[in-house]
This record gives structure tokens, C-alpha cells and sequence, in this order.
């Protein structure tokens, strides 16, 4: 429609190749943002101080009597140890009728401690001392029958939450009426003698400290 | 807009508007910019959130200069801007009071829309803008509650992080990827204290223009729901019901400013704490990750969503319907099938349900807050399902509300 001659040509846009390099140029981009973002995003990972002081700690047993419960931080979680009485393993098996997770189907823990003792040794209870309802600290209450209102002369002893009443047994199995919907976590442990524990190593590794 | 022609002022104006549009934008968003004449008190409360925007901008920048993010510095350094720095108390408190002012006046300002139909077209996208501002609004309220780092902070930050650990398989993933660390701890402190001061204070002003932007051209709503222009028509007068938002509006709002400072002062100087609502004893202790406060709850703005998450027996359903509760707002303006925006104009079915959403939401508030109780886990689930059936009921009942006429022009009902 204008003059002939190359000025037409220098003013024709070729829209096919504008296309084509918009967007490659775009794709390339995109890809380019992707890479870029990613040292920003993996910075936000636990570092590697927050990793070397998250390794497995070691757990002298031998001073713990039957009946008592030690308290050790492991990766920033209370980790509670019982050495439970034979009596107490005892009652384990008798109230499976009020747990909401007898079999510990639905809950977080190791194969070895997916059985009713929840545990690798019966004697030697290892849990994560957190509320699987809103993560408080339950409170331990092992005596069988106990004043406390909402526990009463039938309880078989256990734990009990203080922020919104979730009860756990001393496998720390859930009591059916709690909030908590789960059995409390069962961390990764092993026994490298009769007398250490080892927490957060499940002792499949050979040479894993 | 401006006409080329006109720019040959003398002196200095002149001068600086051949180079800068102050003149266009003055009389473009002030003094030719025409909102409605017939706003009544609600409609202070959105440059009242503009102004409680400025005020913690200002105080949380002084506060920066004195406090020191990290684990074993953080609640020191708040207890020395407490009682060592000269007026530090105030500075504190005056960011503290100002973010429950921030939501009052934000949750107010919402109610407003609701009231109003402010949400319906055209003005969709001015509230998604809104409802974005109210979710960053969200996230900065509750990084700053973490900051002083006691234990209050602590055991929030805890729950609430823990609460991405119900999305199923990159759940336990993503929340050891926020926190930084196997449990809240340093690392997630720091975190939060450059987002708290400058990632989200940037993403709000960003915000906030492209709401007032989006404002600027639809135009206000008002009471009536009549439409109303916003700038001079074809004959060069003014539009029909329309006033210049300078001096009429400007000064009408520096009369909320005054009421409102004078409320917020009332707080700052003799109630600081509100009764442990603003600032509750349990976070005068340090951080302990081996002892939990009890009981355990979050701030009054965030309570009505935690009675939602307490009622529901499992988790992952809970932090769902959380979820749910906040995002319903986004949808309003397409659940709202009405030919009708304003409560003036709507009928008794609208009334009854906004009226029994307004009621749940404040007992959800008032549950939130307290220690849970059977009767209480009850009570929250008979008032969360008057809080969803406002929204999710709306596609029908908005139709079958029997709507009343709606006038030509705005009115007033005195």
C-alpha cells in the first residue's frame, strides 16, 4: 500500500519471529528466575550448626530406676525415658478398649516400636514428651488412680496434658476424649549396650555416631 | 487529567510541574476527585488504617534502633527498651496498642464492606486488594508477636508453624524448612524479625497503592449503593451527589483522627495490656522450649480462626476449615448473587444471616480466648457453622431475599 522499494521492508515486522523471541526469551527467563531463587529458598533449611548440633545423643541408663522418667532435649524436643515396672508394662495390655489408637496404626514411630509396648525394649519407654494436639508438654502422671479431676480412681497412669487435656498412657497411646487425635511421636533410637541409649539413631547404620 | 497547554505558570510551580505532576495529582485524587456526600461513620475507618499504618511504620523503625533479633538477645533487649531507653515504654507500646488498633479498625472497615455491599461489581478486585492487605496483615501481626521472644512468642510460633505440618507429604518438610532448625529457635527469630521489618512492610505499601488505586477508579461505594462519579461530567459540573474529597473529606476524617487518637492514647497510657488482651503475663517470661504456658492462646485478632481449628477433633480438618474461614472472604463478591448492595436496601434474609455471622464471629472471638471445655468445643461448632453458612449459604439466599426498591440518588436516613 506505500511506496515500493526497501524502505517497506525495514518497516515490516515479521511477527512469527517477534513471537518466536519473545517467547524464548521469556522461557529462558523463567528458567533463569527459577535458578536464581533457589539459594535464597534453600538458605531458609536448618544450616549445617543447627544439623551437627541435631546429631544422636548418648543416654546413661544405669542410674535410672524402675519407675522413674529422665528428661533430654534432642533437636530442640523434650525426649522422655521411663524405666517402666514390670506392673506398669502390665497394665499396658489392659485398657486397649479406651485408646483411640491401640494399635498405633495412625501415629509417627519406628517399625521396631510399632507394637503394644510401642517401645524396642518393654522395660525402656522413649518418647517425644509433645502434645500431638497443639505441641504443649504433657505432665506425667504414673500412679494407677490419681486425684486429679479429670483422671480419677481409674486411671491406669500415664500422662496428662495441661493446655487441652489430652491423655496418654505410658506407652503414650492416646485415651479416647482427648483432643490429640495421635499417639505421641516415638523417636529413632538403639541400645549399643544394656545400659546407653542412643537417640535419633535407629542403629541400622554401621559407624553412625 | 491535565491539559498540556495550561503548564505555562510562572515561577517556581510552574517550574516544578513542567516536571512533576503535583497539580494533576492533587486535583486528580483531592480537589476534583469526588467521592460520595452521604458517608456516615463507617467510613472513617479506612484512612484511620492509613494512619495506624504511618504510626507503626514510625515506631517500629525507632524500635529496630534498640532491639537485637537472636535468641539470647531478643527478650533482654525488650526489657531494656522497657526501662532503659528514655520513652522506650512508649515507643513499645504505642507499636503494641497500635496493632490491635490495626485490626479494630481493619476488621471495622471490613464490616463496612459487608454492610455496604462494597465488595459486589465493580469493585471486586479493590476487595481481593483488601483481603490481601488484611492476610499480610496477618502474617505481620503474628511475626511481631514472636519477636520479643517470650514465652507467650515462643509456644505461638510453635503451634502455628506446627499447624503446615497437616499438608500431607511435604508437611514435616516445609515446617523444618520455616523454622530453620528442628524447633522454633534462633534462626527462626531472625527470620522473622527481617520479614516483620522488611518484606511485609513493603509488600503492605505496595499493597495499600494498588487498593487505593483500585479505589480511585471505581469510586466509592456508600450507604444508598448508589453509583456515584468521581470526576466532573461533560458539562464541567460536578457529578450528581458527588463532593470533593478535599477539604470535605480530609477534614471530616481528621475529626475520626481526633476521636480515635484520643481512644488510642486512653489504651496506650492506662490500659496498655487491655486486661492481658494486648499483651498477655505469660510472655514477661523468656522463651522455654521445655515449658508451655497454660493456657495457651493467640492474640484477640487471631481467636475467632483458633476456636474453628479447637472445635474440629482432628487436626488436619482443623487447620483445613482455619483456613477455609479466612479465604471465604475472597469469594464474596461472586457468593453475592443480589440485584441490592446496601443492608438499606436488602431484606430480612440477608439481615438475619449477616446478623448471625456478626454474632458467631464475636463468640468465636470470646471462645478462642478461653481454656477448652466440652461445652465450650460445642459452643464453637454451633458458631462456626453460623460463621460458614453466611458465606457458603449466600448463592441462594441472597436471591430469594426479598429486596426493596433502590432509589435514584443517595439519601439520607439520618
Amino acid at each position: 500500500m506505500s511506496e515500493a522499494g526497501s524502505q517497506t521492508v525495514d518497516d515490516a515486522v515479521d511477527d512469527s519471529r517477534r513471537k518466536f523471541l519473545t517467547v524464548a526469551t521469556s522461557a529462558t527467563a523463567a528458567v533463569g528466575v527459577i535458578f536464581a531463587a533457589t539459594p535464597f529458598i534453600e538458605s531458609w533449611a536448618p544450616s549445617e550448626r543447627a544439623k551437627a548440633l541435631g546429631v544422636p545423643i548418648s543416654v546413661p541408663l544405669a542410674n535410672l530406676e524402675p519407675g522413674q522418667m529422665l528428661t533430654y532435649v534432642w533437636r530442640l524436643k523434650p525426649i522422655y525415658i521411663i524405666r517402666r515396672t514390670a506392673e506398669m508394662v502390665a497394665q499396658l495390655s489392659a485398657h486397649d478398649a479406651q485408646l483411640k489408637d491401640p494399635k498405633s496404626k495412625d501415629s509417627d514411630q519406628p517399625v521396631y516400636a510399632q507394637n503394644e509396648q510401642r517401645a524396642r525394649r518393654a522395660d525402656i519407654m522413649v518418647m517425644i514428651g509433645i502434645c500431638t494436639h497443639l505441641g504443649c508438654l504433657p505432665k506425667a502422671h504414673f500412679d494407677v488412680g490419681d486425684p486429679t479431676p479429670s483422671l480419677g480412681p481409674t486411671w491406669p497412669g500415664g500422662f496428662l496434658c495441661p493446655c487441652h487435656g489430652s491423655r496418654f498412657d505410658l506407652a503414650g497411646r492416646v485415651f479416647d476424649g482427648s483432643p490429640a487425635s495421635v499417639n505421641l511421636v516415638i523417636p529413632p533410637y538403639s541400645f549399643p549396650d544394656d545400659n546407653t541409649l542412643l537417640i535419633g539413631d535407629d542403629g541400622t547404620k554401621k559407624g553412625a555416631a | 487529567m491535565s491539559n498540556p497547554n495550561e503548564v505555562t505558570k510562572p515561577g517556581f510551580w510552574g517550574w516544578l510541574n513542567r516536571r512533576l505532576p503535583v497539580d494533576a495529582f492533587i486535583k486528580g485524587s483531592l480537589t476534583e476527585y469526588f467521592a460520595p456526600k452521604n458517608f456516615n461513620f463507617w467510613y472513617f475507618f479506612g484512612s484511620l488504617a492509613l494512619l495506624v499504618l504511618v504510626m507503626q511504620l514510625l515506631s517500629g523503625i525507632f524500635l529496630a534502633m534498640f532491639y537485637k533479633p537472636g535468641a539470647t538477645t531478643a527478650f533482654d533487649s525488650v526489657e531494656f527498651i522497657m526501662r532503659e531507653v528514655k520513652y522506650g515504654w512508649l515507643i513499645r507500646y504505642l507499636h503494641t496498642t497500635g496493632a490491635s488498633a490495626f485490626f479494630l479498625v481493619v476488621y471495622l472497615h471490613m464490616f463496612r464492606a459487608l454492610l455496604y455491599g462494597s465488595y459486589k461489581a465493580p469493585r471486586e478486585l479493590l476487595w481481593l486488594f483488601g483481603m490481601i492487605i488484611y492476610l499480610a496483615l496477618m502474617a505481620e501481626g503474628f511475626m511481631g508477636y514472636v519477636l520479643p521472644w517470650g514465652n507467650m512468642s515462643y509456644w505461638a510460633a510453635t503451634v502455628i508453624i506446627n499447624l503446615f505440618s497437616t499438608i500431607p507429604v511435604i508437611g514435616t518438610g516445609l515446617v523444618e524448612w520455616i523454622r530453620g532448625d528442628y524447633g522454633v529457635a534462633d534462626a527462626t527469630l531472625s527470620r522473622f524479625f527481617s520479614l516483620h521489618v522488611i518484606a511485609i512492610p513493603l509488600i503492605l505499601l505496595l499493597l495499600v497503592a494498588l487498593h487505593l488505586i483500585a479505589l480511585h477508579e471505581t469510586g466509592s461505594n456508600n450507604p444508598d449503593g448508589v453509583d456515584v462519579k468521581t470526576t466532573r461530567g461533560a458539562d464541567g459540573l460536578p457529578p450528581r451527589d458527588g463532593i470533593p474529597f478535599h477539604p470535605y473529606y480530609t477534614v471530616k476524617d481528621i475529626v475520626g483522627v481526633c476521636f480515635f487518637l484520643t481512644l488510642f492514647c486512653v489504651v496506650v497510657f492506662f490500659v496498655p495490656t487491655m486486661g492481658k488482651l494486648f499483651l498477655e503475663p505469660a510472655n514477661f517470661e523468656p522463651a522455654d522450649a521445655l515449658s508451655t504456658p497454660n493456657p495457651i492462646s493467640p492474640s484477640w485478632y487471631f481467636t475467632p480462626y483458633y476456636a474453628i481449628l479447637r472445635a474440629v477433633p482432628n487436626k488436619g480438618i482443623g487447620a483445613l476449615l482455619l483456613l477455609l474461614a479466612v479465604l471465604s472472604f475472597f469469594f464474596l463478591p461472586w457468593l453475592d448473587r443480589s440485584p441490592v448492595k446496601s443492608i438499606r436496601y436488602r431484606g430480612w434474609i440477608f439481615k438475619s444471616f449477616l446478623t448471625v455471622f456478626t454474632i458467631s464471629f464475636l463468640v468465636l472471638m470470646w471462645l478462642g480466648m478461653q481454656e477448652v471445655s466440652t461445652l465450650y468445643v460445642w459452643l464453637a461448632r454451633v458458631f462456626a457453622v453460623g460463621y460458614f453458612a453466611f458465606f457458603w449459604l449466600m448463592p441462594w439466599y441472597s436471591r430469594w431475599d426479598p429486596v426493596k426498591p433502590v432509589p435514584e440518588r443517595v439519601t439520607y436516613h439520618g
